[in-house]
C-alpha cells in the first residue's frame, strides 16, 4: 500500500501530531514500506476466523472483579505534582472557550 | 567487582562476609564508574538503595528471614514506575516525571529484600529493537562496545552483562527481553501473559505487554520470577493460576522431554546463528530430549500481524502524553489543539511517531476491517499453529533473532528491515505463551547468540527446567 503525503497529514491530524514538512516526507516513505509488507496478510483467507482480541480469555466475566471496598486513592497534590501547569488543585490548559 | 548470584549474596550475608549496605555501596560505586562505557543506566537511586540495604541488615541482625532477594542489586527498566524516583520511559516528554506510586513488580521485589540501584535506558516507550531510539542516547553492548545491546530493554540487558547489576527487570511486547538477552549473552524470560502484574508498567500495547527478568544464569531468573509472579488486584489482566515452584523445577532432568523445532524458523536462518542453534539442539538430544521437526505454517505472517496490533494499541495508549498531566509542554502553543500537537511533535522521537501514525492509520475509518480486524484474525491463526504444535511437543526451541548484535547506526534508516528481524519473537507475545532466551555460544566473530525456548501457557517451570539443564551442561 502506497501512502501519500496527504494521507500522512490526515492521520497526523487524527493523532494530534504536528509534523514538519520533512517529517511528512519521511513518514510517507516509511509507512509505505511497512504497509507493503503488511499487505502480505491478504494472501490468507480469514473469512471463517474469529478475531482474537486477547489471550487467556477463557474465564468467567466476573473472574477479574475485586470486592468493592472504599479506600484512599492518589491525593490531589500527588495527582497534579507532575503537571507542567497546575493551580488550585487543577490542571491548567490554554483557553478553550471564549466568553 | 565479584559477579554475584542471588545465592552467593544470600550466603555471604548470612555468613556475615559482608553486609547488604556494604554490597549496595560497592555496587553503586562500581555501576556509576562503569556506566559511561555503555550508557545503560539513566538514573541511580543511592538513597533508596541504602535505605533498603539497611533494612535487610536490620532483619538479619534481628534473626529474621531477610527475604529471597535479600541484598541483591537490581536494575529496573525505565518504563516501570518507581515512587519518588524519576521514570522517563527514555522520552523527552517524561524527562522530569516523578511517579507518585510504585509498580507492583517493584513493590514485590523490594519486599523480598531486593535493592533497586537504578533505572535503565531503553528504546523510547519500549519501541525498538536496538536501544537507539532513546531520547538519552543509545546503549552500547558491553560485549562489543561498537554494537547495539538489542532492544527495547537494552539497558536492563547491558547492566546484567556488564555486572553493574545482578538481575534486572525488563519488558517484552514483541521480543524486547529475549532479543537483548540474546545480543548481550545473558538469560531473559518473558513469562506467560498475565503471569506478572503490569500495574505500573507504562502501557505500550496492552494485549502484548509483559514484565520479566534478566540474569546471568537461569536460576536467578527463576528466583526473580518467583517473587514477582502472581495475581495482583491492581491489574485485572493478571492471572489467578497458581504460581509453580520454579526453583524446585531446576532438577536437571529433561530426559524424555519432547521438543519441537519449527521448520519455518530454521529454513533460511543464516549460518552464523543457525550453526549455534543446531549445536544447542544436538546438546539437548544428548541430555535425553526427544526432538522432532514441527510446522508453524503462519510464521511468515507474524511480523505483519504484530505491527498492526502493536501500533494500533500504542496509538491509543500514547494519547495520554498530551502536555496536560505529566509530560513537558510546548511553550509556543496558544490553543489547546496546538498545545497537544506541538507538545507531541517536539516530545516524541521518530520511532514513536512512526508507530502512532501507523496505528492511527490502521484504526481509521475505512481501514479498520482491512488491517486491524484482519490482523486479529491472523493472530487467531498463529495461536492455532501453537496449540496444534503443543499437542505434539512439551516445548519449542529455536533462534531468538536471525543475526547477532549489529553495529550502532547500521540499520537506523531501514525500519522495515529492523521489524522483519522480530520474526521469531513476536509470536510468543501474540499467543501469550512463556518464552525465554538462554545463551548458546558465540559466533566466529565472538558475538553471543541466544537459544529461544517456548512452552505452554503457565508452564514456565518446564521451560526453566530445560534452560537450566542446558546451561549446566554447556558452561
Amino acid at each position: 500500500m502506497k501512502i501519500t503525503e496527504q494521507d500522512v497529514r490526515r492521520v497526523a491530524e487524527l493523532a494530534s501530531l504536528a509534523l514538519t514538512d520533512e517529517e511528512v516526507v519521511h513518514m510517507a516513505h516509511d509507512m509505505s514500506g511497512i504497509l507493503t509488507h503488511i499487505d502480505k496478510l491478504n494472501e490468507l483467507d480469514t473469512k471463517d476466523v474469529e478475531p482474537m482480541t486477547q489471550v487467556l480469555y477463557e474465564a468467567s466475566d466476573t473472574a477479574t472483579l475485586r470486592e468493592d471496598i472504599e479506600r484512599p486513592s492518589l491525593s490531589n497534590a500527588d495527582a497534579v505534582a507532575n503537571a507542567p501547569n497546575a493551580g488550585a488543585g487543577y490542571y491548567k490548559v490554554p483557553l478553550v472557550i471564549e466568553r | 567487582m565479584i559477579a554475584h548470584t542471588i545465592d552467593s549474596i544470600r550466603s555471604g550475608l548470612l555468613k556475615k562476609e559482608f553486609s547488604a549496605e556494604e554490597l549496595a555501596k560497592q555496587s553503586l560505586a562500581y555501576a556509576e564508574a562503569e556506566n559511561p562505557k555503555t550508557n545503560a543506566y539513566l538514573t541511580f537511586s543511592p538513597d533508596r538503595a541504602l535505605a533498603a540495604a539497611r533494612a535487610v541488615d536490620a532483619k538479619i541482625a534481628a534473626g529474621e528471614d531477610p527475604g529471597p532477594l535479600a541484598g541483591v542489586p537490581v536494575a529496573v527498566k525505565d518504563v516501570i514506575v518507581t515512587k519518588g524516583l524519576r521514570t522517563t520511559c527514555a522520552s523527552k516528554l517524561l524527562a522530569n516525571y516523578i511517579p507518585p506510586y510504585d509498580a507492583t513488580a517493584v513493590i514485590r521485589l523490594e519486599q523480598a529484600g531486593g535493592i533497586i540501584i537504578g533505572k535503565t535506558n531503553c528504546d523510547e516507550f519500549a519501541m525498538g529493537s536496538s536501544n537507539e531510539n532513546s531520547a538519552f542516547g543509545p546503549v552500547r553492548n558491553p560485549v562489543a562496545l561498537d554494537r547495539v545491546p538489542g532492544g527495547s530493554s537494552g539497558g536492563s540487558a547491558a547492566v546484567v552483562a556488564q555486572n553493574t547489576a545482578v538481575v534486572s527487570l525488563g519488558s517484552d511486547t514483541g521480543g524486547s527481553i529475549r532479543q537483548p538477552a540474546s545480543f548481550c549473552g545473558i538469560t531473559g524470560v518473558t513469562p506467560t501473559y498475565g503471569r506478572v502484574s503490569r500495574y505500573g508498567l507504562t502501557a505500550f500495547a496492552s494485549s502484548l505487554d509483559h514484565i520479566g527478568p534478566f540474569s546471568r544464569n537461569v536460576r536467578d531468573s527463576a528466583r526473580l520470577l518467583q517473587v514477582i509472579a502472581g495475581k495482583d488486584e491492581m491489574d485485572a489482566t493478571s492471572a489467578t493460576a497458581p504460581v509453580a515452584d520454579y526453583i524446585a523445577a531446576l532438577d536437571g532432568n529433561v530426559r524424555g522431554m519432547k521438543l519441537g523445532v519449527p521448520k519455518e524458523w530454521m529454513d533460511g536462518l543464516p549460518a552464523e546463528t543457525g550453526d549455534l542453534i543446531q549445536a544447542a539442539i544436538a546438546q539437548l538430544i544428548k541430555l535425553g530430549c526427544e526432538v522432532k521437526e514441527i510446522n508453524l505454517p503462519h510464521t511468515a505472517y507474524a511480523v505483519a500481524c504484530y505491527y498492526i496490533i502493536c501500533t494500533a494499541e500504542a496509538s491509543a495508549n500514547l494519547s495520554r502524553f498530551d502536555g496536560v498531566r505529566y509530560t513537558t509542554r510546548a511553550a509556543a502553543a496558544n490553543s489547546l489543539t496546538d498545545m497537544y500537537r506541538i507538545t507531541r511533535d517536539e516530545g516524541f522521537g521518530a520511532e514513536c511517531k512512526r508507530r502512532i501514525l501507523l496505528g492511527t492509520y490502521v484504526l481509521s475509518h475505512g481501514y479498520y476491517d482491512a488491517y486491524y480486524i484482519k490482523a486479529q484474525k491472523v493472530r487467531a491463526l498463529i495461536s492455532r499453529d501453537y496449540t496444534q504444535a503443543f499437542e505434539q511437543v512439551d516445548a519449542i526451541v529455536g533462534p531468538v533473532s536471525p543475526h547477532p548484535a549489529f553495529k550502532l547506526g547500521e540499520k537506523l534508516d531501514d525500519p522495515a528491515s529492523i521489524y522483519l528481524a522480530d520474526i521469531y519473537t513476536v509470536t510468543g507475545d501474540l499467543t501469550g505463551i512463556p518464552c525465554m532466551s538462554v545463551p548458546c555460544g558465540n559466533t566466529p566473530e565472538g558475538l553471543p547468540v541466544g537459544l529461544q525456548i517456548l512452552s505452554k501457557h503457565f508452564d514456565e517451570a518446564n521451560m526453566l527446567r530445560l534452560a537450566d539443564a542446558y546451561e549446566r551442561n554447556t558452561i
